[in-house]
């Protein structure tokens, strides 16, 4: 059976039964207490308690053959797992049924079964970061039993398209054993096009920040908050288009006029586009926190006679310089965890240099071509894509750690709740 | 140093000229964020508007028996490069369909090829003197004209530009969308109840913060590697299906689900619940009657927001193989699909112009919806926002 119709009959199994259980279950209870019995709970909630015990073994039994699956291919057939998980799953419904008696406390079952559904759905987004995690882990760690950790760090040379050669035996092996996994060149793009992408956003965010909280009227800030966040929602690889066909020719043809030479792929157009993706993050972020700078300071500095600018320069931004470096952080992970822009529109070709106006690619760039490209999924050419997203994974979990930290320390220093 | 009050005076006109100064700097900023919106929207609507448009020319086809088999037959020399390839293709069907073709000739306004199709729009196009004459002729005479291109909107993908279309890749975002929907809603929203009406203070909720956070910080290219090794590699989801991509893209939404529907939950002032406790409900109770319907818009918000974020998502989907060539619709959620950002991605890639027009048409497309979504759930938010 496929793959579809064995989930479909699951599910419509399950319904049946949870329909059927819902049903029997309230009939039943509304008949006891018809029977004059004085009951503990309301006829619905026996009737959950019913569907509960039937749908519940049957959910958790599909769940747990599904894992099964997963680790033992074809340990069993699919059907197999349905039929049981139903076959259990109207076991209980009898069960469950046979249950309903003026004395159980219904109620109180489901509210203990509510409560352990609501922790399992919460222990999802667990799964899920250790699902990344482990799953990134696992192949990262295949990839360095085959090259070498060292050379992956700070090696020069990135060309798995060679390994794949040498494997073939047509090619000449170039540099030692493993001489094609230096991933250097490939931080350093991801740390230019960043840092371009910071120079933009971070005077145009903090700024922006600044005119919203200290100066404008609200009729203001009720128009450029929303604007700013139309800028958040453009989907990246609308952005990627932008920079690709727009912005690139432009910085091609404004080179060329002062007598550079710019590759069609330079760093520049995904940096400034990726920048200006960014200033909301920044925005927002500085937003809420300089104006949770106390008035107080405000009040004192201005009383003292500065004028407003002094205020600003020498009470509020220090004050609220933990949040805007947290903000920063945070667009700084951003930026290096950006994908489709650099697809789109930075070059492919794994460059050393600090030339912005040459071709050079990122980290990112290197997954996306790693898993699209024809290799097998067991050659190193593959695996280095998890390689990459490991390092990728880790420096942005630190970023955001640090950057959750500063705030904290705001938060806790002025006493502010909403942030 | 005792300063005169002209120095004391002339000083202060100073520092209020910087703090002026400051002012209009800081105010630039803003500007300068709302000019390149405009720039960036009037830039793809310039780009976008002429794919709208398709142009059509009116050739005689002439249904013999030769054409049945060699369809350039049907159409005279002059026209045959003129007219779009995939016009010609379907003429043996047709003839094999209709009986009463063979042998007639007839007028049709036929789908002309790109190369007419960016010629008419006053764009570079790959003809040759000749054909060029032949168009301008065709023009004269009436005989070619651009229309309203509804191809683009119930066509799916094509190697042909003139016949390629968004309507596969709208249903696989559909299709996607219904699985991220139906994964993240319930389980975003069910978390949000645990741990704003459940969850003591202890270390598992502490540490199922720190975890939510940490999930809405990771890149979402990420999330494909996670779908690629655990929905695809480890469950064994088809690869490209709109299960495995809804299911991705569910986890990188539940944070935002969550978050947003944590805050609706707070909103919803405590006498309500001392209210329901205090005629002797149970807590579930008390959360499903009266907490979870009260702050419903502002989780309907929130996920109409995260639904929208998803939807524009393009990186993880990458990873776990939607950018595949798929010229029919997908009929159901384990077949291979495509969604609107991966088409523009692979129409971006394309080296025909007119994939450029088209690109950028659906563009404005993919940004419309995600418009009309986010007016939405502020519609939402203004039309239900109560205030306590």
């Amino acid at each position: 059976m496929q793959t579809d119709q064995i989930l479909m009959t699951f599910f419509a199994g399950v319904l049946f039964l949870g329909v059927l259980g819902f049903f029997l279950g309230r009939s039943k209870a509304a008949r006891v207490r018809a029977g004059g019995a004085h009951m503990h709970s309301q006829p619905d909630q026996y009737a959950w308690f019913t569907v509960l015990s039937a749908a519940g073994p049957a959910v958790v039994v599909a769940m747990l053959a599904a894992i099964v699956l997963g680790v033992f291919e074809s340990a069993f057939p699919g059907w197999l797992a349905v039929v049981g998980a139903l076959g259990l799953g109207a076991f209980g419904l009898f069960v469950g049924l046979n249950r309903v008696r003026p004395e159980l406390r219904a109620r109180d079952s489901l509210e203990r079964a509510v409560k352990w559904v609501l922790i399992g759905a919460a222990s999802i987004s667990i799964l899920a970061t250790f699902g990344i995690l482990f799953s990134i882990l696992f192949e990262a760690i295949r990839f360095f039993q085959m090259e070498s950790f060292w050379y992956f760090i700070t090696g020069t040379n990135w060309a798995p398209g060679d390994a794949f050669l040498e494997g073939a035996g047509r090619a000449e092996a170039s540099e030692g054993p493993s001489g094609n996994f230096g991933a250097l060149p490939l931080f350093a793009g991801t740390f230019m096009i960043t840092a371009i992408a910071m120079l933009v956003a971070v005077p145009i965010g903090v700024s922006a920040a600044i005119y919203m909280s200290e100066y404008a009227p609200s009729k203001v800030r009720d128009v450029a908050k929303p604007v700013l966040e139309v800028l958040a929602g453009i989907p990246t690889v609308v952005y990627g288009f932008f920079a690709a066909i727009t912005v690139a020719p432009l910085i091609v043809s404004a080179a060329d006029s002062v007598g550079l030479e710019a590759s069609f792929n330079n760093a520049l157009a995904p940096g400034i586009v990726m920048g200006i993706m960014i200033i909301p993050f920044i925005s927002s972020l500085s937003d809420d926190v300089i104006s949770s700078v106390p008035t107080a300071m405000r009040q004192g500095s201005l009383a003292l006679g500065t004028t407003r600018n002094e205020t600003i320069r020498h009470v509020v931004l220090p004050a609220a310089l933990p949040g805007i470096v947290s903000a920063t952080l945070l667009g700084v992970s951003r930026a290096l965890g950006e994908t489709m822009i650099v697809v789109m529109a930075a070059g492919m070709r794994p460059n050393l240099t600090a030339n912005p106006l040459e071709d050079m690619t990122t980290v990112t760039v290197s997954i996306v071509s790693a898993l699209t490209g024809d290799n097998e999924f067991e050659s190193a050419a593959t695996l280095s894509a998890f390689a990459l997203g490991l390092m990728l994974f880790v420096v942005t979990l630190a970023l955001n750690f640090v950057s959750v930290v500063m705030i904290r320390r705001f938060r806790e220093k002025y006493a502010v709740n909403n942030l | 140093m005792a300063q005169s009050l002209d120095d004391i005076s002339r000083q202060l006109k100073k520092r209020h000229r910087k703090s002026a100064r400051m002012k209009w700097l800081s105010m630039s900023a803003l500007i300068a964020a709302g000019i390149f919106l405009l720039f960036f929207l009037a830039d793809m609507l310039i780009k976008g508007m002429p794919a709208f448009q398709q142009a059509y020319i009116q050739v005689e086809v002439d249904y013999n028996e030769r054409a049945a088999e060699l369809p350039l037959a049907a159409v005279e020399a002059d026209y045959r490069e003129l007219v779009s390839r995939g016009y010609l293709r379907l003429i043996p069907g047709r003839m094999a369909e209709d009986d009463s073709l063979l042998g007639t000739t007839q007028t049709e306004w036929v789908l002309a090829d790109d190369a007419v199709d960016q010629y008419l729009k006053g764009g570079k196009a790959r003809l040759k003197d000749k054909q060029v004459a032949v168009i301008d002729r065709m023009v004269e005479e009436g005989r070619a004209e651009l229309r309203f291109n509804t191809g683009f909107f119930t066509n799916g993908d094509s190697k042909l530009p003139e016949m390629a279309g968004l309507a596969s890749a709208a249903i696989g975002s559909v299709l996607v969308l219904i699985v991220t929907l139906a994964f993240a809603f319930p389980v975003g929203v069910m978390t949000a109840v645990y741990l704003e009406e459940f969850a003591p203070d202890n270390r598992f909720t502490r540490f199922l913060e720190i975890n939510i956070n940490n999930l809405a910080a990771i890149p979402s290219i990420l999330f494909g590697l996670l779908g690629l090794a655990i929905f695809i590699n480890f469950f064994g989801a088809p690869r490209s299906s709109a299960l495995a991509g809804g299911l991705t893209l569910g986890l990188m939404t539940l944070p935002i689900i969550i978050i947003t529907s944590r805050a609706a939950l707070r909103a919803v002032p405590d006498s309500i619940r001392q209210a329901a406790y205090g005629v002797g409900a149970t807590r579930w109770q008390t959360v499903r009657d009266h907490v979870l319907p009260l702050s419903m818009p502002g989780i309907l918000t929130g996920s109409i927001i995260g639904l929208a974020q998803a939807l524009g998502e393009t990186a993880p989907l990458i990873i776990i193989g939607m950018i595949a060539y798929i010229p029919d619709a997908p009929g159901s959620f384990t077949q291979a699909a495509t969604v609107l950002p991966a088409q523009i991605f692979t129409w971006a890639g394309m080296p025909e112009s007119a994939y450029v027009e088209r690109t950028a048409a659906g563009i404005l497309v993919l940004l419309s919806v995600l418009i009309t979504l986010n007016a939405t759930a502020v519609y939402l938010r203004k039309k239900f926002e109560h205030r306590w």
